[in-house]
């Protein structure tokens, strides 16, 4: 792939790039909010129960629990 | 009408039949859509481990993916590698240039990366009796601010010169180079699937590139100040962003569109770094405030706050299994929490 020398770039060069991008992304389909949010909102909340953060790790099956006696550091 | 005036013309026409796209797929907002959703509970997390060590600012850390080993770099001109579950320091790689930004683990264990000022990536071997340079990609003509292993022969770079590439290690040359953003490139991550990555830019936006074709998919606005953290969402749809707005937002990739912001009137520092719990519950956010604040993803509520350093909070951490959240500042140490 030819090396691509962004110093090189104008302004012009710039604006076409953006110009370029944008009649790519005016072509996305878009899926309705409502349905996206329903989506995450279900993926998360059923790895929710088995999220250690979430429900806690009990202290035997903590694997940073704290040491006892001396630590040196 | 010069070329110039006639460009801007075309971009600000087709950016308001964007933003008209949006809007009509816009029929409510995350908080709203979960609002059915129990908050999650109070997050009270204590530190387990302080790792001492490091003589300067920590400004990156990842962990292995065998969630025990992690990779910390130091302005003090070190990588080390630490074992998490007993605070000892594994291995320290001196660096040719102690201004480093970024350190990554490749996902075999076997190799480390850092770069920074430099404007270079330098990978490294661990499994070698002494430690070992494997390559020094040259080529980015700005700062490295983030590299990420996709596996021990491929890794991807952002630069502050704009662009992110994507780097055969075997021959040590870019493959590609992914040129889109007009502000120096800050953070990237990987998808789950590893078939595209996101950046974030000075440029206030966030992007979603084709790793294997180069192009430029999607471009999410909203932030109003430089991206500093980027990360997926384990689905893989949607994104998180951290950004020197003081401000994080999840965008839904299908949407095309922020579905929700973390955001606090009382928060005045940029958000440095950020993580996600294993489930995505969870979001650790860091920030210069020298606070870690921990926000619960679907109700955009604060739900916890990690204190303890006395300095910038600079990166964030949770290992696959999503045991803990390491949290690594610019006062030198790094603190795990569960």
């Amino acid at each position: 792939m030819p090396v691509i020398n962004v110093e090189d770039l104008t302004d012009l060069d710039k604006a076409k790039m953006e110009v370029t991008q944008l009649k790519l992304e005016v072509k996305l389909e878009r899926a309705q909010v409502s349905k996206c949010c329903e989506e995450i909102s279900e993926y998360i909340q059923s790895g929710a129960d088995e999220d250690p953060l979430v429900k806690g790790i009990p202290e035997e099956k903590n694997p940073f629990k704290e040491k006892g006696g001396c630590v040196i550091c | 009408m010069g070329e110039m005036e006639q460009m801007k013309k075309e971009a600000e026409a087709l950016k308001t039949q964007i933003e008209a796209a949006r809007k009509a797929a816009c029929d409510t907002d995350m908080a709203s859509a979960a609002s059915g959703v129990a908050p999650a509970p109070r997050v009270q997390l204590k530190t387990r481990r302080t790792l001492k060590g490091h003589l300067a600012k920590i400004y990156a850390m990842h962990w292995s993916t065998d969630n025990k080993l992690m990779v910390s770099a130091s302005q003090d001109g070190k990588l080390l590698i630490w074992d998490s579950h007993s605070g000892n320091k594994v291995n320290a790689v001196p660096l040719k240039s102690s201004w480093v930004m970024t350190c990554a683990y490749a996902p075999s264990g076997n190799l480390v990366a850092s770069g920074g000022l430099d404007n270079m990536c330098t990978v490294y071997n661990l499994k070698t009796p002494v430690i070992k340079t494997v390559k020094e990609l040259d080529a980015h003509t700005g700062y490295l601010s983030c590299a990420r292993f996709l596996s021990d022969t491929e890794i991807l770079t952002s630069s502050g010169d704009t662009t992110c590439a994507l780097w055969d290690l075997e021959t040590g040359k870019q493959k590609t180079v992914f040129l889109n953003h007009v502000g120096d490139c800050m953070c990237l991550a990987l998808s789950p699937d590893m078939n595209s990555f996101v950046s974030g830019a000075c440029d206030s936006l966030a992007k979603l590139w084709d790793i294997r074709d180069g192009q430029c998919k999607q471009t999410f606005q909203g932030h109003t100040s430089d991206i500093n953290a980027i990360s997926f969402y384990p689905s893989g749809n949607a994104i998180i962003t951290g950004s020197d707005d003081c401000t994080c937002k999840m965008y839904d990739l299908r949407a095309d569109q922020e579905v929700i912001g973390y955001q606090d009137a009382a928060l005045n520092s940029g958000v440095t770094s950020l993580a996600l719990s294993v489930s995505g519950r969870l979001v650790f956010a860091g920030y210069d405030d020298f606070n870690c604040n921990i926000w619960d993803s679907l109700k955009g509520e604060k739900v916890g706050v990690l204190s303890g350093h006395d300095n910038r909070v600079s990166c964030t951490g949770v290992p696959v299994d999503g045991m803990c959240v390491c949290t690594g500042s610019w006062d030198s140490f790094l603190k795990i929490w569960n």
